[in-house]
This record gives C-alpha cells, sequence and structure tokens, in this order.
C-alpha cells in the first residue's frame, strides 16, 4: 500500500464511494430503458410477433439470376443454362451419413468419384449447406428417389440451372469456366464496398474461375433478387410474399467463330502447340486455340480429384493455355519486323546488300554466329532475307541497329508487354534489354546477345498471341488495336446488343509507307516465290504474305550439327508461323506455334493456311 | 493456508470479512453462487439453442471449467501483486497487439490471432483486462481526482491499444477496451465539467464528419449500421428474425426446447451472440426477468466489492471491471432486442465458446482477490 494520509483516504473512499452510486444508477436507467423494449416487443406487439412467427413464418429468400449466355460470332451457342437435377444432402438433418449414403446408393448409382467430390465440398461447407452428390440424374433416377423419398431426411432433388460447353475443349482455353465459390472468393464478395455488391451472390453457387467467364463475371451474373415467404413448420414454402425479381447477367457475343476453332483444333492433330487469329480491322479475336484442350464441363460441380491429377500431370499439360501463357522464342518470325526497324530507322536501304558465307563474326572476336544454312546464302537484300529466312543478314542488321533500337522498335508492336485481352492470364513474354538484364541478371548487355536477339533467339521470348497482335498491326499497316474476344452484349430484355467501351486503338508512326510495302512484299514472296520457306500454302485466289520460324529449344554446341533424328521429340524445334491475308485488304491474322514441330514452313504453315482458307472462302481445304 | 491468531480488537475493525473454508481458498460466496446459478442457467439455454447437442454442452463445459480455473488462481493473487504486474501486462498486451497487426493470422476476416505455435492467442482478450489495470495503477500513483496532465496521459494509454484493436478490425472489443478504460477516469473522478465539454464537442464533429467527411457509400454503411433492417438479406435479417423471437415469447415464453424461430432455423448466430433472443423466446419475458436479475446481482456485488476496498487501485480496478460487464450485457441484449447497432460481442457467461468467457471469470477471479485479501486495520 502507498503511503497515504489518512485524509486523502477517507476523501478518495468518499469519492469513489459517491462515483459507484452514480454509476450504478446509470446502470439502473439503461437496464429500465431495456425493460422497457422487452415489455414493448412481449407485451404490447406480442400479438404481431406471435402472427409472424406462427402463422407467417416470414423467410427471405435470395433468388439468384440466371448467367448470360455466350454466343460466337455467328450466333452459335457456346455457354448455356441447362435445367438439370441434382440429388443434394445436407449434413445437419441427416440422423446418419453413413447409413443414408449407403441405403441412397441402392436405389441410385452413386460412384466414388461421387462419393469422393461430396467428401471434398463438405469439408468446405457449412453443416446447414446442401451439398451434391450425384449431378444430372435422369427422368428415372428422379421418379425413383421421389418414391422412396420419406426414408430420406435431409436429402433432397433440386433442380436447377448448370452451366454448360456445348463445343466442349474447342473453346475450353477461350471461355474458361464456372465452378462452385471457394472460400477465398467468398471473402473478396464479402469486402465489396457496397452493400449492393455484397450480398449479390447471397443466392449464386457458381463463378467465373478463369476466361472470359472469369474477365466478363460482372456481366454475366446480373443482380439479385429476393422473395419473402411464407414457410409451414416444416420448412416449405406455402406463399410468396414479396417478389422482387432478380436481373439475368448479359448476354456475349464474341468475335470468335466456333467453326474456325473446331478447324484450327483438328489441323493440329496430334501436335501440341497454339493458334491465334486476329482480324487486322476490329482487333476482334477469330480463334484462340491451344491443343490440346479440356472438358470444361466437369469442373462446373466440382471435378473428382483423379480426373484433375489426370490433367494436370499428363505430358500434354491440357490445362495449360498455351496461346496465351506460352512463351516461345519467335525465332525468324520476327525478321519482318527487325527488317522494318532497319528500313524505317534508315539504317539500311531497300537495296542494301550483305553476303552470306554461313556464318557471321562480329569484329574483333573468335566466335561464328551460324546461319541455318551451312553453305551460306551468298549475296542478299532483305527481301531476299525474309524470304530465304538468311540469319547472316539479320546478325549483320542487328548489330548495327543496336539493342536499344531494335528495343524500342519491337516495343511499338507490343513485343514484351500484354496485349491487354480480355481473357485472363496473359503472360507478357520477354523483350530484352539492357536495363532488363542489369535488373534481371546483375550483368551488362553483351553485344552477342543482340546477334541473337536479332533472330528471335536468345533472351527473346513471345506468347502466341503477342505474335499474331503484332502481325495483325504490321498488316493493318501500323494501326495497333488492342485484342477483343468479346464484340457486343445484350442486356436482358433488350433486343439490340450494345457495344461494349471501345478497346485502346495506337497509330504507330510510318516513317516511310513505302518501307511497309517492301516488307509485306517480301512476305508475299515467302509463300509464292521460287524459294519461298512457305510455298505449299499458296492459294490462286487471293495473296497471302507470312513469315516461317524455328525456335530452338536446345542449344547445339559451337561445333555440333543439329540432327533431327538424333534429338528427342520433346527436345525438337519449336515450328512457328505467322501470315496475314488477303494482302490487299487483310481480314486475318494468324500466328501458329507447332510445339517440337521441326520447322515452320513444313508444319506450322498448313495449320495456318487451313485457317486462312477456312475464314476466307468458308470451306476447309 | 495457516491460520494465523488474530487478536478479536482487530477483527472487530473489519467485522465483513469472511472466515471459513471458502475465505481461505480466497473465494467469495455471494459472487460464486451468482456466477454458478447463471452459468447453470446458461448451459440450459445453450443446450436448447443447440439443437440439444450434447457435444456442444460438453465443449461449453470444458471452457468453463477453464475459465473458473483461471478466476480461482488469479484470486489466490494478492492485489498488491496484481498492481504490480500492471504495467508490465499493458506493456505485453500492447506488443502483442502490434505483433498480431504484422504477423497475425486471419480468421473470419479479422487479424485477431497470434499463433504461438501450440495454441492461438488473441491478444486483445488480454488488453480487456491489462487497460483497467494499467489506468488504476498510473492514477492510483497520486491523490484523486487525476489532474489534466495525468488525465492526457491515461488517455494516450487507453487510445493506443484501442486504436490497435479497432484496426484488426474488432470494433466490439475496441469498444469494451475502451469502456474498461474510460471508466477508470470515471471512477477516479474525472470531473463533471471534463465530461460535459467531450460530449458537447464531440457532437458538432460527428456531424461535420458526415456532412462533409464521408463519400455517400461510406455514409450508406454506417446508416446499415444503425437501421440494420436497410438490408434485410444481410445483418438486417438478423435483427428482423430475432425480434419475431423475443416478441413472439410474451410473458411466459414458448417453453425450454419450443423456440419456432430457433429451432425451424430462422434465427441465425443462435448459439453465440444470438443467444438472449433464444431465451427470451423459450422463456419469456419472466424468464429474461430472472436472468436480468441474476446478472444485477452478480454486478452490484461487484460494486459493493469494490467500494470496500482498501486501497485506490482496487477501488479503481474492482469498479471498473464489473462495470465492463455491465457493458457486455447491455450491448449485446441491446443489439438483439434492436436497440443498438449490431456490434459484434456475446451475451456474458452464456453465448458458446469466445475466449472472452476466460477473461471475464479472470475479471471475477480479480474482484474476489480483492475482497478476500482485505487486511485487518487497527481501530
Amino acid at each position: 500500500m502507498p503511503q497515504v494520509t489518512l485524509k486523502d483516504y477517507l476523501r478518495e473512499s468518499r469519492l469513489f464511494r459517491l462515483r459507484a452510486i452514480i454509476a450504478a444508477l446509470g446502470m439502473m436507467l439503461l437496464l429500465l430503458a431495456l425493460i422497457l423494449r422487452l415489455t414493448k416487443l412481449q407485451f404490447v406487439d406480442h400479438q404481431h410477433f406471435t402472427t409472424l412467427s406462427q402463422d407467417n413464418r416470414v423467410k427471405v429468400q435470395p433468388l439468384p439470376p440466371t448467367r448470360g449466355l455466350i454466343y460466337d460470332r455467328n450466333g452459335q451457342i457456346l455457354a448455356q443454362n441447362l435445367p438439370t437435377h441434382s440429388l443434394e444432402i445436407t449434413p445437419e438433418r441427416v440422423p446418419d451419413l453413413k447409413q443414408t449414403l449407403e441405403a441412397l446408393g441402392k436405389i441410385i448409382t452413386i460412384g466414388e468419384k461421387d462419393l469422393k467430390r461430396f467428401e471434398n465440398l463438405r469439408r468446405q461447407r457449412r453443416r446447414f449447406d446442401s451439398i451434391p452428390i450425384r449431378v444430372r440424374l435422369n427422368e428415372i433416377e428422379v421418379a425413383r428417389f421421389a418414391v422412396n423419398r420419406h426414408r430420406f431426411p435431409g436429402v433432397d432433388i433440386q433442380a436447377k440451372l448448370l452451366r454448360d460447353y456445348p463445343l466442349g475443349e474447342q473453346t475450353a482455353h477461350v471461355l474458361g469456366y464456372v465452378a462452385r465459390i471457394n472460400v477465398e472468393e467468398l471473402k473478396k464478395i464479402d469486402e465489396s464496398e457496397t452493400e449492393s455488391e455484397r450480398s449479390n451472390y447471397s443466392g449464386t453457387t457458381h463463378i467465373g474461375k478463369v476466361g472470359v467467364e472469369k474477365t466478363y463475371e460482372k456481366a454475366l451474373h446480373g443482380k439479385v433478387g429476393l422473395q419473402q415467404v411464407e414457410v409451414n413448420a416444416l420448412g416449405r414454402v406455402i406463399r410468396v410474399l414479396e417478389n422482387q425479381p432478380p436481373v439475368p447477367g448479359q448476354d456475349l457475343y464474341l468475335s470468335l467463330d466456333a467453326e474456325l476453332q473446331k478447324v484450327a483444333m483438328s489441323a493440329f492433330g496430334d501436335y501440341t502447340g497454339a493458334a491465334v487469329a486476329i482480324d487486322p480491322q476490329t482487333g476482334g479475336l477469330l480463334a484462340l486455340v491451344s491443343n490440346p484442350g479440356f472438358d470444361p464441363n466437369q469442373f462446373v460441380e466440382g471435378i473428382a480429384f483423379a480426373d484433375y491429377k489426370a490433367l494436370q500431370t499428363s505430358a500434354d499439360k491440357p490445362l495449360y493455355n498455351r496461346a496465351l501463357k506460352g512463351q516461345y522464342p519467335p525465332g525468324s518470325t520476327v525478321k519482318p519486323f527487325i527488317g522494318l526497324a532497319g528500313l524505317e530507322t534508315e539504317t539500311i536501304g531497300t537495296t542494301h546488300k550483305k553476303f552470306c558465307p554461313g556464318f557471321y563474326q562480329l569484329p574483333g572476336y573468335k566466335h561464328r554466329y551460324r546461319d541455318w544454312k551451312k553453305t551460306g546464302h551468298g549475296p542478299m537484300d532483305l527481301r531476299d532475307a525474309i524470304t530465304q529466312s538468311c540469319d547472316v543478314f539479320y546478325y549483320d542488321l542487328a548489330h548495327q541497329l543496336g539493342i536499344d533500337r531494335l528495343n524500342g522498335f519491337l516495343t511499338e508492336f507490343g513485343f514484351g508487354a500484354k496485349t491487354g485481352v480480355d481473357i485472363t492470364g496473359e503472360r507478357r513474354g520477354l523483350l530484352p534489354s539492357r536495363e532488363w538484364k542489369k535488373r534481371a541478371r546483375r550483368k551488362p548487355w553483351y553485344p552477342g546477345e543482340t546477334l541473337i536477339t536479332g533472330i528471335g533467339q536468345g533472351y527473346f521470348l513471345t506468347t502466341p498471341l503477342q505474335l499474331a497482335h503484332a502481325t495483325a498491326t504490321l498488316a493493318a499497316g501500323g494501326v495497333r488495336r488492342e485484342p477483343r474476344v468479346v464484340k457486343v452484349v445484350r442486356s436482358s430484355g433488350q433486343t439490340t446488343p450494345m457495344p461494349l467501351e471501345p478497346a485502346k486503338i495506337e497509330y504507330l508512326t510510318q516513317h516511310n509507307p513505302a518501307n511497309w510495302d517492301v516488307v509485306v512484299e517480301a512476305m508475299i514472296q515467302v509463300i509464292e516465290g521460287a524459294r519461298g520457306t512457305a510455298k505449299r500454302i499458296r492459294s490462286d485466289k487471293y495473296r497471302i504474305a507470312g513469315k516461317t520460324g524455328t525456335a530452338q529449344v536446345f542449344t547445339v554446341k559451337q561445333d555440333e550439327k543439329y540432327d533431327e533424328d538424333k534429338v528427342e521429340e520433346k527436345l525438337r524445334d519449336h515450328a512457328l508461323f505467322v501470315a496475314f491475308a488477303p494482302v490487299e485488304k487483310p481480314q486475318i491474322a494468324v500466328a501458329v506455334i507447332v510445339e517440337n514441330g521441326g520447322h515452320g514452313g513444313s508444319v506450322a504453315a498448313p495449320i495456318a493456311g487451313k485457317l486462312i482458307e477456312y475464314h476466307l472462302s468458308g470451306r476447309e481445304p | 493456508m495457516n491460520r494465523v491468531y488474530q487478536p478479536s480488537g482487530l477483527r472487530e475493525s473489519n467485522p465483513t470479512r469472511a472466515e471459513g473454508l471458502l475465505a481461505d481458498l480466497h473465494l467469495d460466496l455471494p459472487l460464486l453462487t451468482g456466477l454458478v446459478l447463471l452459468c447453470g442457467f446458461g448451459l440450459v439455454i445453450l443446450y436448447s439453442a443447440g439443437d440439444q447437442n450434447l457435444d456442444l454442452i460438453k465443449r461449453q463445459l470444458i471452457r468453463l471449467g477453464l475459465a473458473f480455473a483461471v478466476m480461482f488462481v488469479l484470486a489466490q493473487v494478492p492485489p498488491s501483486q496484481i498492481r504490480r504486474w500492471s504495467p508490465w501486462l499493458y506493456g505485453i498486451g500492447l506488443m502483442m497487439l502490434i505483433a498480431v497487426l504484422l504477423v497475425g493470422y486471419e480468421g473470419k476476416g479479422a487479424q485477431r490471432w497470434l499463433d504461438l505455435g501450440l495454441f492461438r492467442f488473441q491478444p486483445s482478450e488480454l488488453t480487456k483486462l491489462a487497460v483497467p489495470m494499467m489506468i488504476a495503477w498510473f492514477l492510483a500513483e497520486k491523490a484523486l481526482p487525476p489532474e489534466w496532465k495525468r488525465l492526457a496521459v491515461a488517455g494516450g494509454l487507453i487510445l493506443m491499444p484501442v486504436l490497435l484493436i479497432y484496426k484488426q478490425p474488432d470494433l466490439g472489443t475496441a469498444l469494451l477496451v475502451a469502456s474498461a478504460g474510460i471508466f477508470v477516469l470515471f471512477l477516479a473522478g474525472l470531473s463533471w465539467r471534463f465530461i460535459g465539454g467531450m460530449v458537447i464537442t464531440a457532437i458538432p464533429i460527428a456531424l461535420a464528419m458526415w456532412e462533409w467527411g464521408m463519400k455517400t457509400y461510406q455514409q450508406d454503411r454506417v446508416l446499415t449500421f444503425l437501421a440494420p433492417e436497410r438490408d434485410p438479406l444481410g445483418t438486417g435479417y438478423h435483427i428482423i428474425q430475432s425480434k419475431i423471437a423475443i416478441g413472439s415469447g410474451g410473458l411466459f415464453g414458448k417453453g425450454w426446447l419450443n423456440g419456432t424461430q430457433s429451432h425451424l432455423e430462422f434465427l441465425p448466430e443462435r448459439t453465440t451472440d444470438f443467444i438472449f433472443a433464444v431465451a427470451a423466446e423459450e422463456f419469456g419475458f419472466a424468464g429474461i426477468l430472472l436472468l436480468l436479475a441474476l446478472y444485477i446481482f452478480i454486478i452490484l456485488r461487484g460494486l459493493y466489492i469494490a467500494t470496500r476496498a482498501q486501497d485506490t487501485y482496487s477501488r479503481l480496478l474492482g469498479g471498473s471491471l464489473t462495470l465492463v460487464f455491465f457493458v457486455y450485457l447491455f450491448v449485446n441484449t441491446g443489439m438483439v432486442s434492436g436497440i443498438l447497432p449490431v456490434v459484434g460481442v456475446p451475451l456474458p457467461l452464456i453465448s458458446y465458446g469466445g475466449t472472452s468467457l476466460v477473461t471475464i471469470m479472470g475479471s471475477f477471479g480479480m474482484l474476489m482477490s480483492i475482497h478476500t485479501h482485505r487486511k485487518l486495520l487497527p481501530t
């Protein structure tokens, strides 16, 4: 105890007692207010609340909106909502879950996968949530359960709309899929800013996970409605008191051509790879394919673990969207762009010639940078160098341009940056620069690295989408349009679709339009010239401009020779091809990558040829 | 326990000092009786609210056992010892609150837990005791009522942990901790002029914030907070249903285990924050009065113990802890019956789960210590 005087002690004690009495009085007053409130509820309004609780058991139920549909450019449906019946269990109301499952198994087939998925969902969800044990019941199964229903408290047939993708794997990498909302997504919804955003998902079970389904989640989802219903003592709905209908999600119309997707998928056959086709006039995506695809429908009601594992561990990586995420060295497909850089910066003229002896040496260095043609191409101008894909010409041009100008020019075409497409998961590729190397590798830039960048190798990485985007920009004479797969949206009740906010358009500066013509002319010779590397896709109905490419997966040592037959298939070169057609007024720009396909001209070009042919003449070649 | 011979003159100087086994165990019989009765009543309500789930009752019994053990242990510690701990405990609590913000585990969307390897710990619970202890320790150093400078320091000592808890975010606990500190100030004789001045300045500041400091959506949030009926799919649903439950209970209720609102699952969170509505529905007005009577008895006993305490520190601490217990009660019942906004505060000693059970019983342990460690004073 501290030393305090007796007077202080008495005074403080008295002060405290007074305050304690005041506090006690304050508490009594507040309690009185509470009791008054209870009196009001339990005496005055008792009758009112009794009515509410006994006769009108009012429940507020959210009414989930129906999800918007997705159509392709010709009105073919790509994503729809099918009415299905599913058998659902509310664990809280089931007295003996194990026994119930056993008895259920005798009247309706419940597979091992169904059980596993049920167990998975049960762990994630609350006891009073209803969890599907079987989905997509047929009519016989529904009837069989209805007869036996009295034996299964807590088990119910739920009729609901299930998302369905009729084209399955053909559109999987564009549309993505919806699946059950998980804990993190719920948390994100709970943290939304406005009250209406937070309650908007109160009746919704599914949400867009990837692809267009995710990017346009807000438009596709719609707005929740609510109804106040009367339920009886068993909780069954007797009467709807108040109804505020939901606003259905908006329908999406894509620029994508479902048939073109199909053509592209089958053109790949057993090869893995990706193809992207863009309309250079609008920036709209005509096709986006990553082969192999996967069936998105199996994700909608929760995929069984074994199936998911099979998809994930498959060597062909079907879940991997190569068109957006695959990063490949562009190889010779960048040569038209670098050639254009040489002309536009006046580093070389159109008549500039370089002799190709089959290798190139930097002044003062011993190292020989090899051409793909060991014997050399002889004297080359820019046209020949594109048509015959001479590496030595480009080593020299890249050396003259230097990495800074090279990087600056290619940046304008969108290399090394996301294109801004409206599909989730796009990667940025890599356009090397001095700054990048200093930051990422903590090393200076070496002149030799400029050379291999000049033939699209080394650190240089692009996605198939970036290549198609750059090709479309070249085809449109320097008009760079942000790629878009969704063309217009239509709100429910409206007949005319509304265009979305326009995609970003940039106009590249054309120093001299004649330079662009030279490059395009050379690209035509790739298809039509006697020594062109993609002669086999030549058509007499329209003119195609293109460029083949080969991307090294495997580095050949200085004094070794790359021998296709000896190299394992996984280490074989990637085949690339970019093209646009018709040259006079381009309607389609394509980029194709065939993994481990070898030469661009023999494997990738025919796939692009089929896409162009189908798009321009409406039939497969 | 050693029985020490005490001269009879001394005993007469403190006639309220109890003797016997309970006194030797430093337990206060009236307070203990009240607490046991209340917890018993609570288990009866919980059994019904939890749909007669015996597992739930078992788990709650284990928690109650732990809470009573904490009470018992704290009752053995003399107030002088508790007093010496105060600044240390406050410092530790403050550091843990900072640690929670930096490395805390997120449960239910808020950072409140600190993972200590073996178990998770909620530092804000510790500060519910540490803040009133600290303020009482600080003010008891000098004569009361406190001068302005000391008041300002005390204000800062309260504000620091409160802001840290508010940032987690845990509005309910921040409110309880703040009130614990403010009650110490009030009991220490905070001048009425000061209290009046605070109220008068707070109102225009709040109005100005509303008018100029808030965006529309923020105002919208405040409105929903004050009038939850605005949002019938969210918090408003809780209030609508709990009002129906209470109102339909009437004078004598629908009977134990017969509440339709709770058993037909209309009432959300019926074993935790909204358990009061279950009691009101099944036991009616009469049952609620009985329940409130038990609470009032405990609170008055607590205040009595505080006024009989022999030093300023014990008085301030005991008084503040008792008043905080009342705040728990009033905020919860006020929220469930719809006169206060919805803040996540449980019904003390009755709501299922919650670390607050241990803290509350700990505070009663301190009250018992204050009462049973009083010295005999020479007359």
